[in-house]
Parts: structure tokens; sequence; C-alpha cells
């Protein structure tokens, strides 16, 4: 690997441009949901609200951020054939922590998470980034990378639960926003508007996130893939 | 036919490659083969000949329709004014004073024809201009299907979401026409079901315009409240008041409400008939389709655990979408199984499971479009299975030889 031969190269700077990639990379082009189809599984089931999205995307970015560190300061350490449970038993003290704090500070949120917090720990997208990444980089750059695939992440899941939310139940972060037929609330109510049940359920978030690589395929489209 | 002749020969270079109105040409070229045939045809290695085009199938499995759509504007008025009586318009007799009902129907089927059409195309249209092929024809069915497949009483701007859905996620991302995984027509249906609950089943949808308080669900939908009591005898007693109620000479003539197109048994046989026979649909899929759905249903009348169980087979399958669903939904090629004995296994495990959703799950009474579906997500599956079993004969035949 390129990288591994560059330990040796004169310090560089810390957002250099190289490092800023590791950042930008995963919003759009190399983007961990829509490009790589990871964490497509927590993208269905957390997604339909926009406030459960965002508490979501902050406990990843806890859990990938610090396990990226933790991970890139063993890697030389780690024996190689034991090196999935001991990047594992990582993913699962971070995860217990952040399911703590959540339990501690926003109860109410971690009833409404509830089984999906435990679940970050089988979340493809972390284990994909130790093994890829952090298991051949330094602290820093897996650092970096841990944020920009979070954020990547992060950006797909509220843009789905934004469709989700507003046309689910007519809000945005509990705002009412689209009117209820029964309740005749919200910013522009009307009687004759009904809330669409189907965005609540799971297809939806399927068909949202399939929706969303459609439009990102058709602008970008080095993302094609040849048959 | 002379006098149109000569405005598309008028118009025709306006949309040539180079002219001003060139990137219509698919939305001119689409309508003008609506009346004639197609200017260009093939050149070599054609190896049909025939006159029959997409276009003439498709309008063939329209005409198809026509019985079913007449009988539905029937019914939506009738049951309107069942809903609400006035003096002027008898409702003891299904075909009595037609004038109001005929009136009142075309008022209801009117709109959200010119609404499935209109959005549909508008999606088809805007495909066809950005790919640059010409329109294909596949929605000229699904357009009138999915009308018939509505309660009479569901908002216009519903049916255009569900359209707009259907088109664009059931067809066009998939390629468009004949390359769809679901038939179209009951995705919109599907959307709707899942999508907008209360407008599309309960007690209220299914008369146009009715007061406050009127409650009346289908034949299907008052079988389920039964389901709650399990008492044996009381299921024989029910049952027995069912059909006094829905008769089965009222079922199969379909004076029952329902969705628009399909409460007529008979009307749906009409259409039947009319696909069989020129060959449009493949009477294998619609056959072993019955059969299946017979056989499952004699299966539980031998069990009749409960009132679902206890109706007759020859009335189970008169209820609800049965017949339609298995006259113009199941058959539809391009879902369908390819091979001849996919065909029959497809039918047939359609029919059965339609009546086991309609008996397990009284939530889903129109289990037929969930069967449906569900077959055409199998199909290929039913498909891969039966080319690998030919295969597999044939490797056995060669080994002996």
């Amino acid at each position: 690997m390129s990288e591994t031969v560059k330990t040796k190269a004169p310090k560089e700077p810390l957002f250099s441009k190289k490092n800023r990639k590791l950042v930008i990379d995963p919003l759009e082009d190399n983007n961990p949901v829509t490009v790589q189809v990871l964490g497509i599984c927590s993208a269905l089931a957390i997604t339909v609200q926009v406030e459960q999205a965002l508490v979501m995307t902050g406990s990843v970015l806890f859990v990938l951020a610090l396990g990226n560190v933790v991970i890139s300061l063993m890697r030389n350490l780690i024996p190689s054939r034991i090196r999935i449970i001991v990047q594992l038993v990582v993913v699962a003290s971070l995860v217990i922590i952040v399911n703590e704090v959540l339990k501690a500070f926003l109860p109410d949120m971690a009833e409404k998470l509830s089984v999906f917090v435990g679940l970050i720990i089988t979340n493809c997208i972390i284990m994909g980034r130790f093994e890829a990444f952090a298991m051949a980089q330094k602290p820093w750059p897996s650092f970096l990378d841990g944020i920009g695939n979070t954020l990547g992440y992060g950006i797909v899941l509220v843009l789905v639960s934004i469709v989700r939310e507003l046309f689910g139940s007519g809000t945005l972060m509990g705002f009412p926003i689209l009117g209820d037929k029964v309740e005749g609330t919200g910013l522009f109510a009307t009687d004759w508007y009904a809330n669409n049940n189907l965005m609540i359920l799971p297809p939806m978030a399927l068909i949202t996130v399939g929706i969303i690589i459609w439009v990102q395929r058709s602008r970008n489209k080095a993302l094609i893939e040849d048959h | 036919m002379k006098f149109l002749e000569r405005i598309v020969e008028n118009m025709e270079p306006k949309f040539a490659k180079g002219a001003k109105l060139e990137k219509l040409h698919p939305v001119f070229e689409s309508f003008t083969t609506l009346a004639f045939t197609p200017k260009e045809v093939t050149h070599k290695g054609s190896h049909i000949r025939d006159g029959v085009d997409l276009k003439r199938t498709m309008m063939t499995v329209i005409i198809a329709m026509i019985p079913c759509l007449l009988f539905g504007m029937v019914g939506a008025g009738h049951w309107h004014y069942v809903a609400n009586p006035t003096t002027d318009v008898d409702v003891t007799s299904f075909w009595a004073s037609m004038g109001p009902k005929i009136w009142y129907g075309l008022g209801v089927l009117l709109p959200l024809i010119i609404v499935s059409y209109g959005v549909g195309l508008t999606v088809e249209f805007i495909f066809a201009i950005i790919k640059g092929h010409s329109l294909h024809e596949g929605f000229l069915v699904s357009g009138l299907l999915i009308p018939l497949i509505m309660p009479a009483d569901v908002p216009l701007w519903m049916v255009a979401i569900a359209v707009a859905f259907a088109v664009l996620i059931g067809k066009e991302v998939f390629g468009g026409t004949g390359m769809n995984v679901v038939n179209v027509a009951l995705t919109a249906r599907a959307f709707l079901f899942f999508a907008y609950p209360t407008s599309m089943s309960g007690n209220s949808v299914w008369f146009g315009g009715q007061p406050d308080g009127f409650s009346g669900p289908t034949a299907l939908g008052e079988l389920a409240t039964f389901t709650s009591d399990d008492q044996a005898s009381w299921a024989f007693q029910n049952i027995s008041e069912f059909t006094s109620k829905y008769t089965m000479e009222a079922s199969w003539m379909g004076y029952i409400p329902g969705s628009i197109g399909e409460t007529s048994a008979v009307a749906c046989l009409i259409g039947a008939a009319i696909l069989l026979f020129t060959g449009v649909a493949s009477w294998r899929v619609m056959v072993s389709f019955f059969a299946g759905g017979l056989a499952m249903s004699a299966l539980f009348n031998v069990w009749g655990a409960n009132e679902f169980m206890l109706l007759e087979p020859l009335h189970m399958i008169a209820l609800g979408g049965f017949f339609f669903g298995g006259v113009f939904m199941i058959t539809d090629p391009v879902t369908a199984s390819q091979t001849n004995t996919g065909k029959f296994i497809y039918g047939f495990l359609g029919g059965f499971l339609s009546i086991m959703i309609r008996v397990f799950n009284p939530a889903y009474p129109e289990g037929v479009m969930m069967a449906i579906l569900f077959m055409n997500v199998m199909a290929p599956l039913i498909d891969h299975y039966v080319v690998q079993a030919n295969v597999k004969r044939r490797l056995k035949r060669l080994k002996t030889a």
C-alpha cells in the first residue's frame, strides 16, 4: 500500500489535501449507503423520524470515529487471526457507552431507538471501516475517515427520514407541517390531505434510498457500473 | 379515416428529425399509431407475419374490459342511491331506473379514468422524451384497469399519486413496458391499500357520497366481521344469514358492493371469453387460477372452522376481486410465467393463495391482490425450475440412449 510507504515521509499538515479527501469522499462519490450499500438495515429501521436519524448518526459518529482511532492505535498489536474478535470487542464496548449515555440523558429517545442502538455493533459500515481502513492507517487519518463515513451515512439517513416523516406523519422534528385531516393542525393544513401510511412502513425507506441512488447516479455517471 | 390521415400527414414534417418539434416525436408517433399501423416495418429477419402488434393486443384487452366497465358504472350509481335514497330512483332492483344510475356512475368513473390516463401517460411521455424512444403501449391497459379496481369514493388526488408511483417505481425503474416485475395496476392498488387504508377498505368507502353513519362493508368485509366468535353453531347461523343477504345469484351477477369493475363475475366472464377467443390471455393461467381458488375453498369447506371456510367454493370465488383478478390481472403476459408448465403452476398457486390469504387474514379480505403480486415476484423462479427440470429430463434421456 502506498500509504504505508509514506509513513517515513516528512510530517504532513493535519488537513492536507489527502486528509480532506478522507472526509469529503464518503459524502458523495464513495457514500457508504448509496454507493457501497452498507448500513441499509438501520436506514430502514430508524428513519421514521428525523430526530431518531440524527441521534443515530450521533451515536454512530462516536462509535466509528473513536473505534477507528482505537483500532488504528492497536493495529500493530492485534494478531491478524483474531482481529475480528478484537474489533468486535472495541465496537461493543463503545456501543455500550453510547447506550448508557442515551438511557441516562435521553431516555425517551433511547426508548424509541430501543434495540437499534445495540444493533450499531452489527452496522456493516463500522466493521467495514475497521477492516478496510483503520487496520492499516495512522490514528489521525482513521479519525477523519470515521467522521467522513458517518457524515455520509448521516446525510442519507436524514434525507430519507425527512421524506418519511414529512409525508408519513406530516411533521418535521415533531413540528407539524402538513395538516392532518382529523386534527386540522399544521403549517399547511388542508382538510382533504391525509398522511401516507406506506411512508411509515419499512419498504418505503428502501424505495426512498433507491430513488436517492438513482438521482445520484444520473448526476454522476462515473458511479454507474459496467455490465 | 381519410380526413384523419391527411391531418397526420400534414403534421408529420414538423416532428421529423431536425425540425422544430423533434423532441416531441415520440408523442406524435404514439398518437398516430393508435389509429394507423406504423409506417416503418421490420426490414429483415421478421418471423411473425401478422397484423397484430402490441397496440392491437392492448386494444383487445380494453374491449374485453368494457362489460366490467359498464356494469361498474351502473353499480356505482346503484349503490350511491341505495345509500342516499331519493323518490325518483328505484333501488329495489339493480336494473331499475337506469338513467340516473348510469349518469351518476359516469360522473364517478370518467374523472377516475381521466386522472389515471392523464397522470400515467404524463409519466410515460416524460420518460419517452428523456430516453428518446417511442412511447410504450403498456399503459393503455393499466390506465383502464386502475379505475376499475378502485372504490367509487376514492379521492382523485390519491389515485393520481398511486398511478404516478406505480408507473415510476413499478415499471419505469425496471425499464418500461415489458420489463416490469409486478403488475402495474395492482401496484397502484397496493400502494393505496397500504398508504391510505381508510380510503381503500373499511365500511364507508364503497358507496359514492354516503351520508354520515351509513355503514356498508363489502360482502367480504362483512364476512370478516363474523370471524371473532369461533363457536361452530354460531358460524352456521352466521353463514346462513350471510348467504341470504348475499345470495349466490347476486354474487355472480354482481349485485353486491365492491370496487367499481370487479363485482360482476358474469361481466368478467364475458371479458374472459373475448380474451381467450382472441388468444390474448393464456388459458393455462386463467383456468388453473380458478382451479386453484376452487381447490383451496373446497379444502377449507371440508375443514369448516369458521364462516369464511363454510362458504361454498362457487360462492367464495364469486365474491371480491377473484374473477377480475383471474381474468385481467394474473393473465398479464409480462408478469406471468413464460413456460407452459410454469403457467399452470403460477395460476394454480395464485388462486390457491388468494383464497388462503382471504380466509386466514381477515384484515386483508382482498387477498387476490396480495396473491397475484406475490406470484408475480415468484414467476421467474417457477420458470427457472421448470426449465431446469426439463434440462434434467433430457440429460437422463441422453444417458440411457
